[in-house]
Parts: C-alpha cells; sequence; structure tokens
C-alpha cells in the first residue's frame, strides 16, 4: 500500500476509535454501568441514566452516524479515493 | 362502520397497494433480483431497512417487552439500535465496495474457500430460518384476533402476498413494498401513542410525555407509574434490571454485534450506488428506525400505567379498591376469548387482585387484606400495543390502522429474510458450487424456484412450529453475533487474517454459543435434555443464554487471531482485495460477472 492510501486508512481508524468511545459512553457507561449515579440528575420526570437507556443513547447513535458520514465524505475528497 | 368491516377495509386497501407495487417493481435480471439494480436512493433504502428491520417482533413485542422490565428492556433499545453504528462504521460501505450480492460471497472470495462460504450459508439459513418462523406466527395471530379467520387462513393470505411481491420483483419489488410497508407501520404505532401521551400527561409528542407530568397534576408520569407498581408489590418500574448489570451489559452487546451481523439487513446496502451512499443510508435507517424506538418506551410505561389503573381503580387495600369483574371493560373480554389474559376468582369476591404475589413482604401485606395470590394469573406481554387503543378508548380506525401496521411489520420482515435465504441458495451454492457456469436467465428462474420453495417451508414451520421456536430468537442473534460479524470485520480490518483463521473462528463461535444455549435449554431446545438446568445459579457469571452470543464472538475473534498467526498468510491478490475495498474510488454497478 503506498503512503497516501496508508494515510487514508489511518486517518479512518482514527475518526471511528473516536466514533465507538462516544458510542460506548452513552450506552453502556452512561445507560449501564454510571446509571444509579447518573439517576440522581433529573431531566424532566426522568433519571439521566434511565434517560440516556431509553433514549439519549439512541439520539447520540443517530449524530455519530451523521458526523462518520460528513467526516468521511471529507476524507475521501482530500486523499482522492472519492467515487466519479 | 363496525369494527370488523373497518379492520377488513383497512388491512384490504394496504394488500391491495403492495400487490400494485409488485406488479409495477418486477425484476428483469438477477442484479435486480439480488440487488435492485443497485439504483435505490440511499434515503428510500433507509425507509425500506427500516421496515426489514422492524419486524412483528419491534411492533407488538418490545412495547410488552418495555411495559414489564420498565429500565431492565433498555438492553433492546439500546441493542437494537447500537447495532447501526457498528454497520455503519464497520461493514456496509465496504461490503457495498465489494459490490457482490450475497455475504457468504464476500466470505468465501475473502477466505478463497468454499468451505468459508459453505459455513457462512449454513449460518445464514439457520439464523434467517428461525427469525421467519416468529413472522409468519405473527401475521396468523394477526388475522386470527382481528379478522376472525381461522390461524391456518391468515398464515396462507401472508404467504400468498409475500409470494406474489419476492418472487416477481425480488429485492426490488421488496423494496418498494418495504417503503410501503415502512409508512403504513410507523403511522400505525405513533398515531395511538400521540392520543395516550396527550390524554396521560398533555403533551403530543410521546417522547416529551415520557418526561413530562400527569395532566392537572404536578407528579412525574414516570414517579407516578413507580409508585402505582411498587404499592402493588412490583418491582420499581424506572430501576428493575434484567439479571444483573454484567447480564444487561454482554446482552446489549450481543444484540449489537447480531443485529450488525444479520444477513438479511447486510444485503440491503448492496441496493444502493455508491460506497457513500451506503454509509448515509446507514444513518437514515436509524433516524426511520428511532421515530418507532424512541416512542415504544412511552408506550410501553404508559400502557403499563392505563393497564394497572384499570384493575386497582381505588386505593390499596381497601374493599371496593379493585375493578368488579363483572364491570370490566370490552377489550378485557375480547382478549380473554383468545386466551392471552386470563383471570380466576381465588378469594372469591368477585373483584379483580393484580398484584406481586411472589413478593413475600407485600404477600404478607396482601393477606391482611383479604387476598389470596394474584388474580392475573396471565397477563401475554405481545397484546399490550394490540390492545393498547382499546384500553385507552380510541376510536375504532385506530385499531384498525394497528392491525394493518402489525401485519406491515410482519411481511416485510419475512420477505427481507426470506430474499437473504433464496438469493444465498441460489447464488452460493447453486451457482457458487454446484454449477458455476449456469446461464443468467437460467440463475433468475433458480432464484424464483428457491423463494417458492423458502416461503413454502416457512409457511409450514408456521403451521407446524418445531420445538425449538420458542428458543429461536436467542439462535439468530447469538449465531450472526458469534459467526457471521466477527468473519467479516476481520475480512475488512485484518489483512492477516487467513482461511483458517476465519473458518475455526467461526465454528468457535458457533460452537460455544450453540453449547451454550443447549445446556440451558436443551438439545435443539427439545425439553428435558439439557445437562444444566435453565435458572439464574446455574449461568455462567449470571449471563442468561439469549445473551451469550457477545461472548461467542469474543471467542470467534480471539480463536481466529491465534490460528491466522499460526498458519500462512493470506495470498498476495487477497491482500490486494483487501486494500481494495478499504477505498471507495471505483465502485461500479454489479461485478458478479
Amino acid at each position: 500500500m503506498d503512503t497516501q492510501a496508508k494515510q487514508y486508512w489511518r486517518a479512518n481508524l482514527r475518526l471511528v476509535a473516536v466514533l465507538l468511545t462516544i458510542w460506548f459512553i452513552c450506552s453502556y457507561l452512561f445507560g449501564i454501568l454510571l446509571v444509579d449515579q447518573l439517576n440522581t440528575i433529573k431531566v424532566g420526570g426522568a433519571g439521566l441514566g434511565f434517560w440516556f437507556a431509553q433514549q439519549g443513547s439512541i439520539y447520540t447513535f443517530l449524530v455519530l452516524i451523521f458526523i462518520y458520514v460528513i467526516r468521511m465524505n471529507a476524507l475521501d475528497k482530500k486523499f482522492g479515493v472519492h467515487e466519479d | 362502520m363496525d369494527l370488523q368491516i373497518l379492520t377488513y377495509t383497512v388491512v384490504g386497501i394496504t394488500f391491495a397497494l403492495y400487490i400494485g407495487i409488485a406488479f409495477w417493481a418486477r425484476a428483469h435480471s438477477t442484479s435486480e433480483f439480488y440487488a435492485a439494480g443497485r439504483g435505490i436512493h440511499p434515503i428510500a433504502n433507509g425507509m425500506a431497512t427500516a421496515a426489514d428491520w422492524m419486524s412483528a417482533a419491534s411492533f407488538i413485542s418490545m412495547a410488552g417487552l418495555i411495559a414489564f422490565n420498565g429500565y431492565g428492556a433498555s438492553v433492546f433499545l439500546m441493542g437494537w439500535t447500537g447495532g447501526y453504528v457498528l454497520l455503519a462504521l464497520l461493514l456496509a460501505p465496504y461490503l457495498r465496495k465489494f459490490g457482490k450480492f450475497t455475504v457468504p460471497e464476500f466470505i468465501g472470495d475473502r477466505y478463497y474457500s468454499k468451505w468459508a462460504r459453505f459455513v457462512a450459508v449454513v449460518c445464514l439459513i439457520l439464523a434467517s430460518i428461525t427469525y421467519v418462523i416468529g413472522q409468519m406466527k405473527g401475521i396468523g395471530v394477526a388475522f386470527s384476533r382481528f379478522l376472525e379467520t381461522s390461524y391456518d387462513t391468515g398464515l396462507y393470505i401472508g404467504m400468498g402476498i409475500v409470494f406474489i411481491y419476492s418472487v416477481l420483483g425480488g429485492m426490488k419489488g421488496i423494496t418498494y413494498t418495504q417503503i410501503a410497508q415502512y409508512v403504513v407501520l410507523i403511522f400505525a404505532y405513533t398515531v395511538p401513542a400521540v392520543f395516550i401521551s396527550m390524554h396521560l400527561t398533555g403533551n403530543p409528542v410521546p417522547q416529551l410525555g415520557l418526561l413530562d407530568t400527569m395532566t392537572g397534576s404536578s407528579v412525574p408520569m414516570l414517579d407516578k407509574l413507580d409508585q402505582v407498581v411498587t404499592d402493588l408489590g412490583f418491582k420499581q418500574y424506572t430501576t428493575q434490571v434484567m439479571g444483573n448489570t454484567l447480564n444487561m451489559f454482554v446482552y446489549t452487546l450481543t444484540l449489537m454485534i447480531g443485529t450488525a451481523g444479520l444477513p438479511h439487513v447486510i444485503i440491503r446496502f448492496f441496493t444502493v450506488p455508491k460506497v457513500k451512499d451506503a454509509r448515509s443510508s446507514a444513518g437514515w435507517a436509524l433516524v426511520f428506525i428511532a421515530i418507532l424506538y424512541t416512542t415504544a418506551p412511552a408506550v410501553g410505561s404508559m400502557a403499563r400505567l392505563n393497564l394497572m389503573n384499570t384493575i386497582q381503580v381505588g386505593a390499596v387495600g381497601s374493599p371496593d379498591g379493585n375493578l368488579a369483574y363483572a364491570d370490566r371493560p370490552q377489550w378485557f373480554k375480547n382478549w380473554e376469548a383468545t386466551g392471552l389474559l386470563k383471570y380466576e376468582d381465588k378469594n372469591g369476591d368477585g373483584r379483580i387482585q393484580y398484584y406481586d404475589d411472589k413478593n413475600k413482604a407485600f404477600a404478607a401485606k396482601a393477606e391482611s387484606f383479604g387476598w389470596k395470590g394474584n388474580e392475573m394469573v396471565k397477563v401475554d406481554r405481545d397484546i399490550m400495543v394490540l390492545a393498547n387503543p382499546e384500553i385507552a378508548k380510541l376510536p375504532d380506525w385506530v385499531i384498525a390502522l394497528v392491525v394493518a401496521g402489525g401485519l406491515a411489520a410482519a411481511l416485510s420482515t419475512a420477505a427481507g429474510l426470506l430474499l437473504a435465504i433464496a438469493s444465498s441458495i441460489s447464488h452460493d451454492l447453486v451457482k457458487g458450487m454446484i454449477n458455476p457456469n449456469i446461464s443468467e436467465k437460467a440463475e433468475l428462474l433458480t432464484s424464483r424456484v428457491t423463494m417458492t420453495g423458502a416461503i413454502l417451508a416457512a409457511g409450514y414451520l408456521g403451521l407446524h412450529p418445531p420445538d425449538f421456536a420458542a428458543g429461536t430468537v436467542a439462535l439468530a442473534f447469538g449465531l450472526a453475533a458469534a459467526s457471521i460479524f466477527p468473519a467479516l470485520m476481520m475480512g475488512i480490518f485484518n489483512k492477516r487474517m487467513n482461511r483458517a483463521g476465519a473458518i475455526w473462528g467461526m465454528i468457535a463461535g458457533i460452537g460455544i454459543t450453540l453449547l451454550y444455549v443447549f445446556q440451558h435449554k436443551g438439545i435443539m431446545f427439545v425439553p428435558g435434555t439439557a445437562f444444566l438446568g435453565d435458572m439464574k445459579p446455574n449461568w455462567f457469571l449470571g449471563i442468561s443464554p439469549n445473551a451469550f452470543g457477545a461472548v461467542g464472538a469474543l471467542v470467534n475473534f480471539s480463536v481466529a487471531i491465534l490460528v491466522s498467526r499460526m498458519t500462512t498468510p493470506p495470498p498476495e491478490h487477497i491482500q490486494h482485495l483487501v486494500e481494495d475495498i478499504r477505498v471507495p474510488a471505483g465502485a461500479g454497478g454489479a461485478t458478479s460477472h
């Protein structure tokens, strides 16, 4: 693999690593492991941990995928590997 | 118009729509049959994927699971949505770049092995068949409850509809009908939710109603619910867990990895024109799924509150605090007739006591009220969504709509699964292994014949559910998580992964998952053959058999990496193949020939 392709792949892996860390935090950490601690904070009538487990994590997942789409499209252009 | 005629009308209109689409979107080539000619717009594919993914389980069962498991049911909410992040970031764009028609085809090419492809076909068929039985049962139940046909007749009608549009149109016909089915099902799901949220909290947005206060009071809806259920000895709604924390963690992970590894979802991403469309399409799919999944917690909690309030009409323990059986509402009688709701007057007072008699502290208190055990001896959780409009006294057309929505959810998922099975048999087994020189026309015919065979087999299994039908969801997600997902991911991200590593990884992953499920649930789920009882003390660290797929995936990854280090690296051209799928440039149309 030439260096250009290597750099593209590395940038891709870095992006995926950051996004999957947030993916882990909003669901496993906030929704399961730290749920009791977060439930002491209230969002409306629900505890924050409960809210992350049943609502917040899903909204975060959505944002993560669209950030990935935008960042990857930009990376494709920067490294000249985009389609057509 | 009475409910029966109204329901027939609404369901009839939606079915006519699906058949109309089938004739309009006939498939003329294998590319159209397997991948809709790769011409589907990413937003349209997102919508079709959402319908493909959201099955009778999502539409009918999930809100019921939430209603009775409260916070514990979060594993389904996070697990069945978080998988789309893995799909978008780790699989979909690369598999689209690879540009073939089936999941086993990628595994066969990447691991330069017909055996790897064959193992993948077996996993795919097992996971998909177990899943399709559930859809067939959902169709039969919906027909028998609301259209007063027999279960069998309902199943035949469902098979007929799926036959028309999937055999004629393949992926192309299925895609366009799934889009129509999504519109029907999401409308049917959200309309009653809006009504109920308005009624209980005054907030028309269910996602916000969940966090709002009760109408005309300053008590939050969830606090009220917590109080109502704990007053009757049930576990507190917002804190009850499923098993223990570790089990919830592993269960969520299993569902996420399993979702990303389910072939009928993955092949949907072969239908979009470009790699970047595959990325955004996964995002759109999750948008359309999230509309239902963020509504479900409101539906579940509010349905539970309505149910409790219907039965416990006054103060707990006061003589007239419980609903008199003679005064029970019409929906109660309707569901009693189906056997999914059962009442038994244990203390002979003619009133209904619904409480948790397994809670020892509360059972003692209940005795002092003259209660002799929980009298709602059966409350099937699957009835919550279907009974919800009736419990909330919504107009008849809403009930008719919910029936059409449930059928749309079951039909769209069944069609997607059947296509995954049929294409894997005609493309991977017949063309890939038995007769590689088959002409395109003959392959198209073969795929139509196998599709017909798959529908008949699914119908047969729906009519005669095998012993293992009950435990099948565990298997579908467990197998996808323990076999397909790791093989795909390592095929893309680990250039050193070779044939021996992938095959042994898959076999080890499936092996340990099956062993764990069978040792607790019985060999092939036959009762009495379990060598370790299905009870918590016997579970490894308290992990339930349904949640075990993630452990299988971990074993798969470890074995595969270990074996691949000890055996020869993959040949040069495979390493080039991996480098090629890692960049989007050069993804053309179909490249199977």
